[in-house]
């Protein structure tokens, strides 16, 4: 199949950038949407070209470093996958694609369709973690959690930090993401200690990178390649609210 | 104060402010369509309730205050996080939405009522403005009539068959602001024949409406109380209160300019 690439290109994050057209000759439906742009970059490569910069480790969905909007949809059209697992095979021959970089001041376009999102880091420092002494592997069932929290939590968890809830918001908010941090451990006994330090902290973070607020229009869970749900968006306003309640002064 | 300062400065503590605030007003939308309706009873109806209302004095003034409170801190919760979310997002995309699955669509793309918030918010209060200076101050320049709504005063206390309570006019000059009960019903029906005052009107109540349609389910989950369960039922509250408001409130400049009510 043949496709016609609209490629967003920019040198560094200084260069305002612009959009390039390319030809993807004899492409296999059955090639991923990567595969696809190594096959392009291959050819530019051929003729002098500077290939077109991409994020992507693990192509298989689970890292999280793959980060493009696919005619104007993070990740592209497919529902749960990651840009690596869309095939070529929902394309069609003659198609024009457009391929952006995630767009949103907290994540500066670093070059092409690469952006830095150290923002999502310094959320992570603020309080996603932990303070334990981990030790050796305790004993099953010495802290009992119940099964529908351990789900819940589960669910939360699989947040892989791609940021595509922040490009796919009209408002470029952080709200699903830090929603989901912030729920995943306020749910396990073992997040217990540091649950309001940690909600407080997380949402001044959030704040201080410059993402946007949440207008609840569900963009960030019907991108998600995680499926994650909005659903966490409300625990996190919960959290909060508890957290300030109870103390108001971390 | 951490805990005021946590909800001032945080962009969730705006949205409780905003969401707070939004129940009030919302309260206070309910209230005045219930008000209004009574003119629907006839003349008599929404003069006496118009006359009870006045008459509770302090009462009426803690209202207004607090209305005015939530009205300030919801317009200033919504510059503030709109300015927020203008800087989050300098470059828009080029492409257009086009998942594979079709019917993804509709979840990834906003809705109107969502996007227009702010607009529809401040042509709301830019109304608000005009509505009271139009039938509370009864500023005689913007009513497009050659009356002063002034002038309209009503006896309170009925004098035999000539002179019924709530509906035989005062004469001319002898109504005081503040001691006689006022003409709702003759103010309303002169007001509203003037086509443009009432066409502004509808506008800005449909604008409140779509307003609404998106608000009222948008402050349930910044509060922390919309989960998958109640989703839909939440979503259909919102969506049929913006429909029945509407309905309550265009009535009565449609049934003045129609006729309906003499």
């Amino acid at each position: 199949m043949n496709l016609t690439l609209k490629v967003w290109r920019q040198e560094n994050a200084d260069d305002p950038g612009h959009f390039e057209v390319y030809m993807a000759q004899d492409i296999s439906p059955d090639m991923s949407f990567l595969e696809m742009l190594d096959i392009v970059n291959e050819y530019i490569i051929a003729d002098d070209g500077e290939p077109i910069a991409f994020d992507s480790d693990c192509r298989e969905g689970i890292c999280g470093a793959c980060s493009m909007v696919i005619n104007g949809v993070p990740h592209g059209g497919q529902q749960g996958t990651t840009a690596c697992q869309l095939h070529m095979r929902h394309f069609c021959s003659g198609d024009t694609v457009t391929i952006e970089p995630w767009r949103a001041t907290a994540f500066p376009v670093h070059r092409d369709l690469i952006v830095d999102r150290t923002s999502f880091e310094r959320i992570q420092q603020a309080g996603g973690f932990i303070s334990v002494r981990t030790g050796s592997v305790p004993d099953a069932n010495a802290t009992l959690v119940p099964k529908g929290d351990a789900d819940l939590a589960m669910d939360a968890a699989q947040c892989i930090g791609c940021g595509a809830c922040v490009a796919a918001c009209k408002n470029a908010s952080a709200m699903l993401f830090v929603a989901a941090k912030v729920s995943h451990l306020s749910l396990v006994p073992q997040g217990q200690p540091e649950r309001e330090r940690r909600a407080i902290a997380m949402v001044k973070q959030m704040d201080k990178e410059g993402f946007g607020n949440c207008t609840v229009t569900g963009a960030c869970e019907a991108v998600c390649p995680k499926e994650i749900s909005i659903d966490f968006i409300g625990r996190l306003n919960r959290e909060y609210g508890r957290a300030i309640l109870k103390k108001g002064n971390a | 104060m951490p805990l005021v300062s946590n909800i001032l400065s945080s962009s969730l503590g705006q949205k409780y402010l905003m969401a707070l605030s939004g129940v009030g007003l919302f309260g206070f939308i309910v209230v005045h369509m219930l008000g209004n309706l009574t003119i629907l009873a006839g003349p008599s109806a929404i003069n006496e309730y118009a006359a009870k209302l006045h008459s509770m004095g302090p009462l009426l003034w803690i209202a207004r205050i607090g209305l005015l409170g939530m009205a300030g801190v919801h317009i200033w919760a919504a510059v503030r996080l709109t300015r927020d979310n203008r800087k989050a997002r300098s470059v828009q995309y080029e492409g257009v939405v086009d998942p594979v699955d079709r019917h993804r669509k509709s979840k990834i793309v906003s809705t109107y009522a969502s996007r227009t918030m702010i607009y529809s918010g401040l042509i709301i209060a830019a109304f608000a403005l005009f509505h009271i200076a139009h039938f509370t101050w009864k500023i005689p320049q913007i009513n497009g009539v050659e009356v002063d709504f002034e002038t309209f005063y009503v006896y309170e206390v009925s004098a035999g068959s000539d002179q019924v309570a709530y509906l035989t006019p005062l004469p001319d000059g002898v109504g005081k602001e503040g001691e006689n009960a006022v003409d709702v019903y003759k103010m309303l029906t002169t007001g509203f024949k003037v086509w443009w005052v009432s066409i502004f009107y509808v506008i800005a109540v449909g604008l409140l409406c779509i307003h609404l349609s998106h608000g009222l389910s948008a402050m349930f989950q910044s509060l922390g109380l919309k989960t998958k369960a109640y989703e839909k039922w939440i979503d259909h509250f919102a969506c049929a209160t913006g429909w029945l408001l509407f309905g309550g409130y265009a009535s009565v400049p449609v049934s003045i300019l129609l006729g309906i009510i003499p």
